[in-house]
């Protein structure tokens, strides 16, 4: 029915179509299943329409007698009932072979925890297990089939409705505040997985953007181990440190062995290990980080953080200074 | 020219249809209905789940005599318009008014509920979600309740002037239909916030 | 009466020549169409309000689909993005599609049945009026949305609105006020037309109409008139809540105090779902007339046309939380929905099926109302086997709010309802002002109208795939969307300026049409029995009926329908 080219599918960095993980695998696998189905329906009743339209045309227009009345037949009825019943019935076993699998998948001892946040319009991970808080880009390590570490994602949300997706990884998992949904992945190479926000979300869902990092295991205990210290203090940075202290930056953001420890923004404790900012929107560079402290509208309109107006050196010391967070 | 089919019935069946009047507050009963689960579905959903109280316990108590007023109105009613059927003006009016006498009341004990819950217990649709969803709920039903009594006053004031005779029993018929249908959410209600959520 | 042999074989006509009236002025129209309990008139006036909606919800849907046609495209600021979809989807389901279909309900239903109006004409002026006083509301947002300081705010919810979005913490001035109230506004006077039309169909039809004599057309405004009432009301009380809360500081929505932003789902998919039936039904109720004129034939297997319209009714109650399978329901709630969701898919495959029955061996006619029956044919059939995707939960988990499921609804709500509206134009419109529309706009219309819609609808499956998200003002470039968005942009392009054919050929023929006649279609039901446009007291004299079509039965003295039925 439509562009049936799993190679083309293929290339697109978000497509279902190319799977990376199990429960996108599985959904593959049945997606599949399904569209060949309907697609045999399709051609079969379709055909049989365009059979009819032509075959049935008035040719001649000039005589004019009505056909034959045809005003139904049981047996027919009951055929065309029956088929299409046991077609449903099969096809909602095999979905419900899947959901069951999915959503009854025993969690196997070597697990990561993972927290998740939704907020307007970013995302909050906690690794309660490892001690890490991060923001945006979410860590985990490849699974590998033999031992199998899949994530599982804890998600609730401190504001609204929000849906975490990525394509290859899985299907969707609303975040929704005062309820815990759980969800699993295990990425099987490494790599970098995207996504976004698919619930709507306010002013910037379109930019709630997701970055899944599968690392191997070694590149992943390494990440841990860094994401574990507590902030970089380099004395070169002390201004644009007091700077970001002395203003409003602490009422929401947090920096570990710093006083601020606000939670309504992302925490910055290790933002310069980060590959971009304001959650997947821009790359993370000191021009960019410049921009938004100074006006995060102008990179993302709507975004909750406001903009400071800060002085020329505050604002070139506070940047100066996160760009050493690694 | 035009056609209109006439073909000459040899059966000649009688051709009677149901009354739209019925139909109509049936549908309407049905409709109303909906509304009313999706209400008491949002009581139940969310009993017992109040962040902080007063909670149903503490400050409910149950209304029986107003209960028993509203149910035993539906009986006046009935007994009026049968009288009413009967060219029975005087038995009539006097049922009806005591239908309009047992819903005054019952709105009143509501009111006195719902005073004693603002100004004793400090319970209002704000104070939590069991406030929300009992005014809500309590609330909806009263509004129906002053509706019906409306249209039964208006009923009685036409049969107290001499404007009601045996030809209008069938639109009584209806209004009544509406009443009986506002007492029987009434027991819904009850059961729900007097009986389960306490 | 004429003679007489049989007692069955005889029928009678009664000439009827309809009055001419003077001319009046305007002020005397004007008055006379805003006080009229006319059932035609007021079906007449329903169309006409949807028609200005439908043109506005159009020029919001270009609006969004010129700043989706390149990636980061500056054409509309995100908050405007937002107010667009959210109109767009609030116009075209409340103030396009109800109103429309109630339209046609309105004008068809009492001279399809015989009767001389609605059984409640007052409560029918009542209703329209409310609604439009709805539609007029939502968009007073534009001045009045944040005061009169702020104007030019507009809801931007979202047309399902989750909670808590909608709070006012999230949705400050009163901008999502004027949405909640003019929906409440618009259903309350969706169920009284909805009541209006249940009672006419029940106790207003002509001697000898039984129930299964009726035209299907009246059974399925039966059928979606009667799920109004349980669709429509849970989200009257729904809205009733949300108003509580954000105006008298309730908490049913409010996440803070507890409050279940899931609940809300609930209530508004009880009834989102059905209303997608109830717009749907109608649709099938044209395709149900037109395609048996047009094929020359009797509608095949007319019980068993019932019985699924029924069924799909009552099926289609409990089938609302597929829209909600990524929300973390239980495996078993998700099985349940599966299940009732595939089930649907029995009787209006049972449609479908006796479409093409009655089509076969028929001699068909491809005169504008066929071919966008023909049109809506095929699109229905690629919409229920995409729904059969969706309804696959854990292909839903991918595809819901996505574009595929954007592109999926489409398919219904404009390859489905909106081509046979469309259909039902070309159709009735004969009858309604006894002129015909023009044959040659209305080939034009349709081709560009299946071009625009295929290249449009078609091609938005594939971003979904690719793994676009609805509702999102811009992308990225490199996923693999640009060149799919552009063509899905051309395409509604090519839609709108089909629609504007359309608009101008109504125009157009309204005053310099072809002379229609009573019958131009030489059709069987009995509103092509009277005058073209009826008088205002429809029929001269009541008809009696002995069949399910009883100008067949005129026109074929010699091989009657009764006998077959």
């Amino acid at each position: 029915m439509f562009i049936h080219s799993p190679s083309y599918f293929a290339q697109s960095s978000t497509s279902i179509f190319s799977p990376a993980g199990t429960p996108s695998h599985w959904i593959f696998t049945l997606s599949m299943f399904v569209l060949s189905i309907t697609a045999v329906i399709f051609v079969i009743v379709a055909g049989l329409l365009t059979y009819a339209l032509i075959r049935y045309r008035h040719r001649n227009l000039l005589t004019y007698n009505e056909p034959t009345q045809i005003y139904g037949s049981n047996q027919i009825e009951l055929a065309w009932t029956v088929i299409p019943a046991l077609i449903v019935v099969m096809l909602f076993l095999t979905a419900s072979r899947v959901i069951l699998a999915t959503q009854d998948a025993k969690k196997p001892t070597d697990a990561v925890d993972v927290v998740v946040v939704g907020h307007q319009f970013w995302w909050e991970y906690r690794y309660p297990k490892l001690g890490i808080v991060t923001a945006n880009e979410l860590h985990v390590p490849v699974s590998d089939p033999a031992h199998p570490t899949p994530t599982y994602l804890e998600m609730s949300s401190a504001d609204l409705d929000h849906s975490f997706w990525v394509p290859r990884l899985a299907g969707k998992m609303d975040l929704i505040p005062n309820r815990v949904n759980t969800m699993w992945i295990d990425p099987e190479a490494p790599g970098l997985y995207l996504g976004q926000c698919a619930q709507y979300c306010g002013v910037q869902h379109a930019k709630m953007l997701l970055r899944v990092y599968a690392d191997s295991p070694k590149e992943f205990a390494a990440w841990v181990a860094q994401q574990q210290k507590p902030a970089v203090e380099d004395p070169a940075v002390a201004e644009g440190r007091a700077a970001f202290l002395r203003n409003a930056c602490v009422n929401c953001h947090t920096i570990s062995g710093t006083p601020a420890n606000g939670r309504f923004g992302p925490d910055l404790t290790h933002l310069a290990s980060r590959d971009t900012i304001a959650s997947g929107a821009v790359e993370n560079n000191p021009t960019n980080l410049k921009q938004w402290i100074d006006n995060p509208d102008s990179l993302k309109p709507g975004s909750l953080m406001p903009a400071m107006h800060l002085n020329d050196h505050d604002l070139n010391a506070i940047t100066a200074y996160l760009t050493t967070l690694h | 020219m035009s056609t209109i089919p006439i073909t000459p019935d040899p059966a000649d069946e009688p051709w009677v249809l149901p009354d739209r009047g019925t139909i109509g507050m049936a549908c309407l009963i049905i409709a109303e209905s909906a509304i009313f689960v999706i209400f008491v579905v949002a009581y139940i959903f969310y009993m017992g789940q109040g962040l902080g109280g007063p909670t149903p316990k503490q400050v409910l108590e149950l209304p029986i005599f107003t209960t028993i007023c509203l149910l035993s109105s539906s009986l006046t009613l009935h007994w009026a318009v049968v009288g009413l059927r009967k060219s029975k003006i005087g038995a009539f009016n006097a049922w009806l008014a005591a239908t309009v006498v047992l819903g005054a009341i019952f709105l009143i004990g509501t009111g006195m509920e719902w005073y004693h819950l603002i100004y004793v217990d400090g319970l209002t649709i704000q104070t939590n979600l069991f406030g929300t969803t009992f005014y809500s709920l309590v609330g909806l039903h009263a509004t129906h309740v002053i509706v019906g009594l409306l249209m039964l006053i208006a009923a009685l004031i036409f049969g107290l002037t001499g404007h009601v005779d045996e030809k209008h029993a069938h639109r009584m018929d209806v209004l009544s239909l509406y009443w009986h249908f506002v007492d029987a959410v009434w027991v819904i209600v009850f059961t729900v916030v007097y009986v389960l959520g306490r | 009466m004429a003679d007489s042999v049989s007692g069955l074989s005889s029928v009678e006509a009664i000439d009827l020549t309809p009055v001419e009236k003077p001319r009046q002025l305007f002020l005397e129209v004007l008055y006379d169409w805003v006080t009229t309990v006319d059932h035609k008139k007021i079906g007449l006036m329903y169309i006409a309000y949807s028609l200005i909606f439908l043109v506005i919800g159009g020029i919001e849907a270009i609006v969004m689909r010129i700043q989706l046609a390149v990636p980061h495209n500056t054409f509309v600021s995100p908050q405007v993005f937002n107010r667009m979809f959210t109109l767009h989807g609030t116009t075209m389901v409340f103030f396009v599609g109800m109103p429309i279909l109630f339209g046609f309900g309105n004008y068809l239903v009492p001279l399809m049945i015989g009767a001389r109006d609605m059984a409640f004409p007052r409560l029918n002026a009542f209703s329209f009026w409310i609604s439009a006083f709805g539609g007029f509301l939502l968009y007073y947002s534009f001045i009045g949305g944040s005061g009169l300081y702020g104007a030019g705010s507009a809801p931007d919810v979202g047309w399902f609105a989750y909670a808590p979005l909608t709070a006012r913490v999230f949705s400050p001035g009163h901008s999502t006020d004027y949405w909640t109230l003019s929906i409440l506004l618009s259903g309350i006077g969706s169920i009284g037309t909805a009541l209006n039309i249940v009672a006419t169909v029940i106790c207003m039809r002509c001697p000898g109409m039984k129930l299964n004599r009726m035209p299907l057309l009246a059974w399925l405004y039966l059928v979606t008139s009667s799920m109004v009432f349980i669709a429509v009301s849970p989200l009257t009380a729904a809205q009733i809540m949300l108003m509580l809360d954000r105006y008298v500081g309730s908490h049913f929505f409010d996440a803070q105090a507890g409050g279940s932003a899931i609940l809300w789902m609930h209530f508004f998919w009880i009834f989102g779902h059905p209303e997608v039936y109830i717009l749907v039904l109608p649709a099938f109720a044209f395709a149900n007339e037109i395609i048996p004129v047009f094929s020359r034939k009797a509608i095949f297997g007319y019980p068993a046309m019932v019985a699924a319209s029924v069924g799909i009714g009552f099926i289609s109650l409990s089938v609302w939380a597929h829209h909600m399978f990524a929300v973390g329901m239980g495996a078993g709630a998700n099985v349940f929905f599966v299940f009732s969701t595939m089930i649907i898919s029995v009787p209006t495959g049972i449609k479908i099926f006796n479409w093409l029955a009655t089509i076969w061996g028929g001699k068909i006619r491809f005169a504008s109302p066929m071919l966008f029956s023909v049109g809506f044919l095929f699109q229905f059939l690629v919409a229920g086997l995409t729904g059969i995707m969706l309804s696959v939960a854990p292909f839903d988990w991918q595809l819901t709010g996505s574009y595929f499921v954007v592109a999926h609804f489409h398919y219904v709500l404009v390859g489905a309802i909106l081509f046979m509206i469309f259909a039902a134009f070309y159709y009735w419109f004969p009858k309604a002002t006894g002129r015909m529309m023009s044959e040659r706009l209305g080939k034009w219309h349709f081709w560009l109208m299946v071009i625009g819609f295929h290249l449009t609808f078609d091609f938005m499956h594939i971003p979904g795939l690719l793994g676009m998200p609805r509702r999102i003002y811009t992308y990225e470039p490199g996923r693999g969307w640009e060149i799919w968005n552009l063509l899905v942009s051309i395409g509604a392009v090519i839609q709108a300026i089909a629609t504007l054919i359309f608009v101008y050929n109504l125009v157009h023929s309204y005053y310099k049409g072809e002379k229609a006649g009573n019958d131009p279609w030489d059709a069987w039901t009995l509103e092509w029995s009277t005058a073209s446009p009826p008088p205002s007291y429809n029929f001269a004299t009541t008809p009696i009926v002995h069949s399910r079509r009883p100008l067949w039965d005129i026109k074929h003295p010699e091989d009657p329908d009764w006998n077959y039925e």
